[in-house]
């Protein structure tokens, strides 16, 4: 009996009125914890009822506390006849069991109802005791941190990465079950919300105990998945990756410096300088981008027993030389780094990486994208407690993913991630990644001790390009490509394109900016049923591959870049045709050759009229590219030329060692790349669907001015965040017509679709220019025959577009040494920085005192930030008083006789309190791991939620839009109330992972869930505190900056 | 081949003035995405006319959404559904009971009942304002009227309060609710040249010296109705006129004092019949005549401060309070 939870109801308000006679309402409410469950009194006659209730404790396990919600029940009371409910809330207790995360909840919850949605709010205060559980044999997994975010959580330090966990469970789902024809939609709706709930916490806690097993006490880059198998039952899977993390401590908490990089300074810098004569050549391998990724379809049924396998080199039409033949020093060495991280990762069954950002050092190289579909068909399962099937189908794929990656001469896998597409009874399940070569400090026990060993696999070559390069055998090459010797660096060798699922390192040199790129892909295909659809559908998936790389491959080089980052391939199926939406981030990046433009050929040279027509697409085509280059400010140093000319730059001498006999090669990639422009990529155009691919490249239009888009954390080549942040969801469901479709028409109507979308978002956020679109995440279903429907989930972020001029320029100088390396992490310090050093120059001339300075620095970090910071001030303060502590070592007691001002500015803040009591705190939301401007000081704990909304009045609610857009600002509010009440006034990481519609306009219904996730955080104004320990002037800045801030 | 769903959501709730003030208009979706097209937003744009539909549609929708708040604006302030930041409440806020001067000065003085509502039509003809914001504007008159029927204190205070209007809104509501409550006929044809805000600021004056709450401040209706006593004060005031004596001691009083001062001063003596101020007795001819409003505020004064001359006048205080008011209001109609 480990735990008390104990829950107490305040109040409520904006009840609706149940009592049509009064137009009151006489409400109470239950308290419901597993079997127990406690009611409050009845508050008469009010629309705003004051309960007070006494505290009600549950004593409980705390496996029980893990997996159950708190349910909070409001109804009305009726003397006569059956209460009727009101609505409901659920409280996720889990944020409550980390001693760490939120410490109580406390605040206003929406009510809410499945069928009416929210209908008003109820105050709620819960807290939990728990007990030290000695039982060693303990079912519970209390204690273990869950995150949403894809990289290291920022006020915490990776001990170790232990890898990858996965877990899932399956039941049936209670929409399908026989007694759901009796009961109420109501009641089978809050049945499938309570099973859900109940599943993820169950789901949650046996990772959490795999995590404990493996030695670590969190998991980060969690990834938590429903697949709605409708008769077959509902799957609850997730994914994650265990990691040990250690708390910064508070005191460096204030400093940014050290918890944005944990591990580098003193790690890397320690055995970067002993280790670099063993290091230039071991790793003499480039990389490779793996567009050509091998897709598998495997499908697979009882009956249909063959799996086939289909490879797709989509790299064929590179037709490009094989790369050069260097490298055969590389060999001994090699291998032994390959033992070595080899054993280091092999234990594990699956060396994959959620994350897809992280901590420098840790990414050696980076190999390409490994993909892996498989279709099956689903069958009802029958023993819930054995979810085997299921099981075995992910272990296939996640095998076939593992050899991939080994065939890109890569040990593990990052930027993982899993995905499932069911129609009927068919099933696409996918899973796709990153290959990589990790530096195996960070998965080895005790890897803060480096051994000498260790020294050897320390990546030598300048963080800027280190991952670029090939991680595999340059003569046993996977696929046909072409490699170059490093632009950067000049010492190893590169790919020509580089695709990747990650978020672009940090330390990465580009030029000029980024943008989004997407692939979009209709393909119609036949009804069919049972295997013959299974079998149509995997014999289309293979194509559906190639052609989406194709279309990235084209628009890549359109765009004149030559690397993606964050390529997401989805393909959804529909009973009549498979939909397939790849989108990635663009961008050029330095160490890697530049793109050759794109070259028409017509079949018929003969053709004189064609010849023509090829001709005005040709021209078309290169004025594009023009316009794509300036559009995007690449203009990529011209050293290139010349640098050529002498075979290795400046090839320390020990490398030389190595390379001896490597000389020739090196001559021979000298001819690649100066026919690096030259070798055009050819396109083809021999039919009619050739010329409309073509055109379709083509109508991709630009962002307008002022704005950018990218699908990754950040923008490449924007640094200089300002706090203006605006997340929002988009959702469009496009009906087709009965009309003969053509795969061409299809993919007319879905790239417009697409296209306006983004059109769409541009105007409505025109406001914010400059601003980008970050993290735009699309997602395609095919809900029935004749319906797309496009979800979008991004944040638009502005930034001080005078700032984005300088950087670039000085950008490619900077190699990237550390510091640069925060500063393209974490742009948000950038502001602070750079102004700082305006501000410090500027005193240079004017010659003014330095605590003057002080005063606009501050200005500016709040300048523009529009957000309430009332419920950042707390927090502020709390800093503050802590800096002046730290402070007062140096700094005289003035500063503690200033603290009169933060105890003044505490009151008003209470007052401020009391005044908005009534008003609700603001909470920010976004789907990066940050929020520009602040810095994360806490996480309170993962934010999982699933809500299911019906309706029987649809016409009322203002249709299917109406009835959607309430919805969806429901599932905000619910979302921000939970953040709120954890104390939180942040969500990072959000995501919408499920939004499921269907309406049946004829019957006036319709019935949509939603699944959403995120970490609450508590994140506070950032102001420039990375320079706070060194001197006092900064404590005033502080001060004043908090004097700004009110 | 059509758009079935199309809907944008905001963590932070995206609202377009512009929209907002065509959606109050009452404007369709489809008028107002001319009126923007022809504001030129798709030229600073570069947007297409579908971008601008979807986009008005999805506005429009967050509005009807949020027209239940506005209806008690305090639940605006801390409902959970929409983040808006606090300038843009109270920019909803002000924006939806603002009115159309030209729609108020055709309800003003008349009862908020279910019967105006139906001739709303003919005013949404009259007045070329849409029958939708007609109805929105008649609905917030009710609406205030309704809360503060029932309210202790001052009027102004009130809807100030109640609805988080601007000073200058809530005076106008009290000036709305004080007219329809006492129903106060504004609309004859020889008022017709009267602007609501010139009413307005009679009601003002009548609220701050002639109702209860300008004794007492903490009776319901204060503001709104009459004192009573007051107006039966009053009628010992018509001494002025019954009394013969003094009448005449009052006329010669205030001709003495206005001789030589005005070239209209021997019109201005015929007038001065020096009955209790009615509108159209006083007023009227007085426009008739073309008096000057300086002429005009001699007369008043002039003629105020005589009866306080007068010795067998008893009733100062009683005279004060009348003419105070009737002196400001007078002044402010006393235009072309």
């Amino acid at each position: 009996m480990p735990g008390k939870l104990k829950a107490k109801i305040v109040a409520g308000r904006h009840l609706p009125v149940m009592d049509r006679a009064s137009d009151l309402t006489d409400a109470f409410v239950e308290v419901k914890f597993g079997n127990t469950t406690f009611k409050t009194d009845v508050c008469p006659k009010s629309l705003n009822p004051q309960w007070n209730s006494e505290w009600f404790k549950f004593e409980v396990d705390d496996e029980d506390l893990q997996d159950e919600p708190l349910q909070i029940t409001v109804l009305d009371h009726d003397t006569y006849s059956a209460n009727d409910a009101i609505g409901k809330v659920y409280i996720d207790i889990d944020p409550l069991l980390c001693s760490e995360a939120a410490s109580v909840i406390s605040g206003w919850f929406p009510i809410y109802d499945t069928i009416h949605g929210i209908r008003g709010e109820i105050n709620v205060l819960v807290k939990v005791e728990l007990f030290n559980d000695l039982n060693r044999f303990r079912q519970s997994s209390c204690g273990v941190k869950f995150f949403c975010t894809t990289s290291i959580p920022r006020c915490y330090r990776a001990a170790m990465v232990h890898g990858f966990v996965e877990e899932l469970v399956v039941n049936e789902d209670p929409e399908y079950q026989w007694i759901d024809r009796i009961r109420t939609p109501r009641a089978s709706n809050e049945a499938r919300q309570r099973l859900i709930s109940l599943m993820s916490g169950e789901l949650q806690r046996k990772i959490g105990l795999k995590v404990l097993e493996m030695g670590g006490n969190a998991v980060v880059g969690y990834l938590q998945c429903f697949d709605l198998e409708g008769e077959s039952g509902l799957v609850v899977r997730a994914i994650g990756t265990a990691c040990t993390l250690d708390k910064l401590s508070s005191g460096s908490a204030p400093n940014t410096n050290t918890h944005v990089h944990p591990n580098t300074a003193p790690a890397s810098n320690a055995c970067n300088s002993p280790s670099k004569d063993g290091k230039e050549s071991p790793l003499a391998h480039g990389c490779r981008s793996t567009h050509n990724s091998p897709v598998h379809s495997a499908c697979s049924s009882q009956r249909l027993s063959q799996n086939f396998s289909v490879s797709v080199p989509t790299l064929i039409f590179t037709g490009m030389g094989s790369g050069g033949s260097a490298g055969k020093e590389a060999g001994p060495l090699k291998t032994l780094l390959r033992q070595q991280t080899q054993t280091a990762l092999e234990q594990r069954e699956f060396p994959f990486f959620t994350l897809t950002s992280f901590p420098p050092g840790f990414l050696v190289h980076v190999g390409g994208v490994v993909s892996a579909r498989s279709v099956k068909l689903l069958d009802r399962i029958h023993n819930p407690d054995e979810p085997e099937t299921r099981d075995a189908w992910w272990e296939e794929i996640r095998q076939e993913i593992k050899s991939h990656a080994k065939a890109l001469g890569c040990h593990a896998v990052v930027g993982y991630s899993e995905s499932t597409s069911i129609c009927e009874e068919v099933c696409i399940l996918s899973a796709s990644g990153t290959a990589a070569i990790l530096n195996p400090r960070y998965m080895r026990e005790g890897c803060l001790d480096i051994g000498s060993t260790d020294h050897r696999f320390e990546e030598p070559s300048p963080p800027s390009c280190g991952f670029c390069h090939i991680p595999y055998d340059e003569l046993n090459m996977p696929f046909p490509a072409q490699l170059t010797y490093c632009y950067h660096c000049r010492r190893q060798k590169v790919p020509d394109v580089l695709f990747t699922t990650i978020d672009m390192p940090p330390e990465a040199a580009v030029t000029g900016k980024g943008c989004l790129i997407q692939a979009r892909l209709c393909r119609l295909k036949k009804k069919a049923q049972g295997e013959v659809n299974a079998t149509a559908i995997s014999n289309l998936l293979p194509f559906m591959e190639y052609e989406l790389h194709t279309q990235l491959m084209n628009k890549l080089k359109l765009r004149s870049m030559n690397a993606l980052f964050g390529l997401h391939i989805q393909i959804s199926v529909g009973e009549n045709m498979l939909l397939g939406l790849a989108s990635a981030t663009g961008v050029y990046l330095t160490a890697l050759p530049a793109p050759g433009g794109i070259q028409i050929a017509g079949k018929t040279p003969g053709d004189l009229s064609n010849e023509h027509h090829i001709l005005t697409i040709q021209k078309r085509i290169n004025d594009t590219i023009t316009k794509n280059k300036e559009l995007y400010q690449i203009n990529p140093p011209e050293l290139t030329e010349e640098v050529v000319g002498s075979p290795i730059p400046e090839p320390r001498q020990r490398s030389r060692l190595f390379r001896s006999h490597s000389e020739s090669s090196d001559e021979l990639s000298e001819l690649d790349l100066s026919h690096g422009k030259k070798d055009a990529f050819v396109l083809e155009i021999d039919d009619t669907d050739a010329v409309e691919d073509i055109h379709s490249l083509l109508t991709d239009a630009p962002p307008p001015t002022g704005f950018y888009s990218c699908n990754t954390e950040i923008m490449p080549g924007i640094y200089n965040w300002t706090t203006g942040v605006q997340m929002f969801t988009s959702v469009r469901v496009f009906r087709l017509s009965n009309a003969n479709l053509t795969n061409q028409g299809l993919n007319k109507i879905f790239t417009d679709l697409c296209e306006n979308l983004l059109k769409s978002f541009y105007f409505k956020l025109r406001s914010m220019i400059p601003c980008c679109l970050c993290h735009l995440n699309f997602t395609v279903a095919v809900p029935e025959e004749e319906l797309i429907q496009v979800a979008v989930t991004a944040v638009a972020m502005t930034f001080d577009k005078d700032q984005t001029q300088e950087k670039p320029a000085d950008k490619p100088v900077t190699k990237g040494c550390s510091e640069t390396e925060e500063q393209l992490q974490f742009p948000l310090e950038l502001c602070a920085d750079s102004s700082s050093i305006t501000t410090q120059t500027s005193s240079k001339i004017s010659g003014v005192p330095e605590s003057t300075n002080v005063s606009p620095r501050a200005a500016s970090v709040d300048y523009g930030s529009f957000a309430d910071r009332c419920s950042t001030w707390l927090e502020l303060l709390r800093l503050k008083a802590h800096t002046i502590r730290r402070g007062s070592v140096k700094t005289i007691s003035s500063l503690e006789r200033s603290s009169p001002l933060p105890e003044g500015r505490s009151r008003s803040l209470r007052s401020n309190r009391s005044f908005g009591g009534s008003s609700v705190p603001v909470v920010k939301m976004t789907p990066l791991s940050f929020l520009p401007g602040t810095r994360i000081i806490k996480y309170l704990g993962i934010i999982n939620m699933f809500f299911i909304r019906e309706t029987t009045s649809l016409r009322e609610e203002g249709g299917v839009s109406g009835f959607l857009h309430s919805f969806i600002a429901e599932v905000f509010a619910m979302v921000r109330a939970h953040v709120a009440a954890l104390g939180g006034n942040a969500v990072v990481s959000y995501s919408m992972k499920e939004c499921v519609l269907m309406e049946n306009p004829n019957k006036n219904q319709a019935q949509c869930l939603i699944n959403v996730s995120g970490d609450a955080v508590i994140c506070v104004i950032e102001t420039d505190q990375e320079s706070m320990p060194s001197t006092i002037n900064v404590v005033q800045t502080c001060s004043s900056g908090a004097d700004g801030a009110t | 081949m059509a758009v079935e769903l199309d809907v944008f959501v905001g963590n932070t709730t995206i609202m377009d003035e512009e929209v907002y003030q065509l959606w109050l208009d009452g404007y369709t979706v489809n008028d107002a995405v001319k009126v923007r097209m022809e504001g030129g937003v798709l030229e600073e744009f570069e947007a297409s006319a579908d971008v601008l539909l979807s986009d008005t549609m999805d506005q429009y929708r967050t509005f009807q959404m949020c027209e239940r708040l506005l209806h008690s604006p305090a639940k605006l302030a801390n409902q959970l559904l929409f983040q808006i930041p606090p300038h843009r409440q109270a920019i909803l806020i002000e924006r939806y009971y603002a009115f159309d001067d030209a729609f108020v000065r055709e309800v003003l003085g008349k009862k908020l009942s279910k019967g105006t509502k139906k001739d709303l039509d003919d005013i949404s003809a009259k007045t070329s304002v849409t029958l939708k914001s007609c109805r929105r504007q008649f609905d917030n008159f009710k609406r205030v009227f309704k809360v503060v029927e029932e309210l202790k204190g001052p009027l102004v205070e009130n809807i100030r309060q109640h609805f988080l209007l601007s000073d200058k809104l809530a005076r106008d509501y009290a000036a709305i609710v004080f007219f329809a409550n006492n129903r106060f006929e504004t609309g004859k044809r020889k008022l017709q040249y009267l602007t609501f805000q010139d009413f307005a600021f009679c009601a003002g004056q009548l609220i701050n010296s002639w109702t209860i709450g300008a004794v007492d401040n903490m009776v319901e209706d204060m503001d709104v109705d009459l004192d009573k006593e007051f107006l039966q004060e009053l009628k010992e005031l018509k001494i002025l006129i019954t009394d013969k004596d003094l009448l005449d001691q009052h006329k010669s009083l205030v001709c003495t004092a206005l001789r030589g001062k005005t070239k209209a001063f021997n019109e201005m003596e015929a007038r001065a019949n020096f009955k209790a101020f009615a509108f159209e007795t006083f007023i009227e001819p007085c426009r008739s005549d073309r008096w000057t409003a300086s002429d005009m505020r001699l007369y008043l004064t002039h003629y105020t401060n005589s009866a306080h001359i007068l010795d067998t006048f008893k009733h100062q205080v009683v005279w004060d309070r009348y003419m105070g008011v009737i002196k400001s209001c007078i002044f402010k109609m006393y235009h072309d």
